[in-house]
């Protein structure tokens, strides 16, 4: 009796360690098992939760309180077990999450999309197999053998009459997909751009750093240019302004349409063009070589000036002589015993 | 071989008038045939209407040139007048320069003719004219432009230059891959 005794004592002080299971609320937990959430409304002991000493032990208890009626809806679902653990099955949440991103706004429709809106056009389904005539056989549209399928019946492409007979049907056929594929893609970049309100100019590529290229100025100038009522073509250039080059810009500069290669000429035709070409040009040459004319007006003049120069020096009249002193007499060099003696001027006075 | 366009035929008769002057018609309009300027990549080409017709015979990109290479359109399309339409400048030129046997050697490495390598100038040479450089033995060894007029050739001292360097025969082996 005893040991019995001993054993039931030893069972309830390891019972009492922990605290009981049951737990008694004014008002029942909102529990979601599927979230695992509990939620308590039961008002909060205001004055242990102020002190100091027994808040940490107040909140404790709370916690305890509220997971262990959490785990006891817990475990009343159904149990497995699987590879030696006891797995429940949670239910579908009850409570809503809210949502952590903002609802999407619908995207723009495409340029076919909205066609095909307008005009009614539905979208029917295609079967990957269609019966082809040619090969009487079954032939997938897309995927596997469908290329296989295609060789077969492209064995020999014929040349139609209307073109060059030198030119490789396969060729032509393959560099035509790849143009469409190109196109396909560059139309898809623009549905984007246009959902995007990115803006993109109607010729060359779009500036992507915040300076512009020469090149994308100059095009977006002649693009401003052609804008006009009249399409540009009253609009006055630049002296030095060069024309804008590359794809797609020729059609849009104004007044330049396509050079059609003019015919050949005849060899008479020819001549007479280039000797009227030559005439032009000889006329446009000036008949009076202006330096020589006026150089030789110049010498005539001063031909003339001499003349009168000579003509007017005997009218003067007569000399004084000796009033005037000649600047230009030099003193008699010694030593070389050439003494003039013609010479009327005084000379120096010796000392 | 292509037909040179309006303005491209304009500035090579204005470049060839600058040379010969008023005898550029007679380059057209020859005794033996009529003549034709034609072009092909940028270089322009003088050949006989027949040679042409003959020419044409051949695929266009297997020729490589017909006719004589008077001389290219540069890339701002300017014309430059090669060494090899001197046979066709030099009989027809009204203003000449003789250039002296010592100074020969000089103007055909390149270099221009200065005062001192002068033989003779044709009288009334205006200023700035194109001319076509002789030796003292008439034998014509380029072309080139007169930087002074005659009047001026004779004030002018021994080492200044005469007449620029535009062309001359030594190019046949300096740059002969360059002419065509």
């Amino acid at each position: 009796m005893d040991i019995v005794n001993e054993i039931l004592e030893k069972e309830q002080r390891k019972t009492e360690k922990y605290k009981p299971i049951t737990v008694e609320k004014h008002l029942e937990l909102e529990i979601d098992v599927g979230t695992l959430l509990a939620s308590d409304t039961n008002d909060l002991d205001l004055k242990s939760l102020r002190s100091e000493s027994e808040r940490d032990l107040c909140l404790q208890s709370l916690a305890r309180d509220n997971t262990q009626l959490l785990l006891n809806k817990i475990w009343e679902l159904p149990t497995e077990r699987i590879d030696e653990a006891i797995v429940v099955r949670l239910p579908t949440p009850k409570t809503v999450l809210p949502r952590s991103k903002p609802v999407p706004k619908p995207k723009p429709l495409t340029k076919w999309q909205e066609f095909a809106k307008a005009k009614g056009i539905t979208k029917t389904k295609k079967d990957k197999l269609q019966w082809d005539e040619q090969l009487q056989k079954w032939v997938p549209l897309y995927g596997f053998k469908r290329t296989a399928a295609e060789k077969q019946k492209d064995w020999l492409i014929e040349v139609p009459q209307h073109v060059d007979p030198l030119t490789d049907m396969y060729e032509k056929k393959s560099s035509e997909k790849s143009e469409k594929v190109a196109k396909n893609e560059l139309q898809r970049l623009k549905n984007i751009a246009r959902a995007k309100k990115v803006k993109i100019p109607r010729v060359g590529l779009p500036v992507t750093s915040d300076k512009a290229s020469a090149t994308q100025l100059s095009t977006a100038a002649v693009l401003a240019k052609a804008s006009t009522a009249s399409l540009g073509k009253f609009q006055d250039k630049l002296p030095k302004e060069k024309e804008a080059r590359g794809k797609g810009i020729h059609e849009l500069i104004p007044g330049k349409e396509r050079k059609r290669r003019a015919p050949i000429p005849t060899p008479q035709v020819e001549k007479e063009n280039n000797l009227s070409l030559i005439d032009r040009i000889l006329n446009k040459r000036p008949k009076i070589d202006m330096d020589k004319a006026v150089s030789k007006h110049i010498n005539e003049e001063q031909i003339q000036r001499s003349e009168e120069k000579k003509s007017m020096k005997p009218p003067k009249g007569k000399r004084k002589a000796g009033a005037q002193t000649n600047f230009s007499a030099k003193k008699p060099k010694a030593g070389k015993g050439q003494r003039n003696p013609g010479k009327k001027t005084p000379g120096r006075k010796r000392r | 071989m292509k037909v040179l366009s309006e303005d491209r035929t304009r500035k090579l008769f204005e470049k060839l008038t600058k040379y010969i002057g008023v005898n550029v018609k007679l380059l057209i309009d020859r005794p033996d045939g009529t003549y034709c300027f034609r072009e092909k990549k940028d270089r322009v080409y003088y050949i006989s209407e027949r040679l042409l017709q003959l020419a044409q015979t051949v695929k266009p990109d297997h020729l490589v040139s017909a006719g004589t290479c008077f001389g290219k359109f540069t890339k701002t399309n300017k014309f430059r007048l090669h060494i090899t339409a001197l046979t066709y400048i030099a009989p027809y030129a009204p203003f000449k320069i003789w250039v002296k046997s010592s100074a020969e050697q000089q103007f055909l490495y390149g270099h221009h003719v200065i005062k001192s390598g002068l033989g003779r100038i044709t009288e009334n040479t205006p200023k700035y004219q194109g001319v076509v450089i002789n030796t003292m033995s008439d034998i014509p060894i380029g072309f080139g432009v007169v930087s002074r007029s005659t009047t001026e050739c004779r004030h002018a001292d021994p080492l200044a230059t005469i007449a620029f360097h535009q062309a001359d025969i030594g190019e046949y082996i300096r740059s002969e891959d360059t002419l065509v």
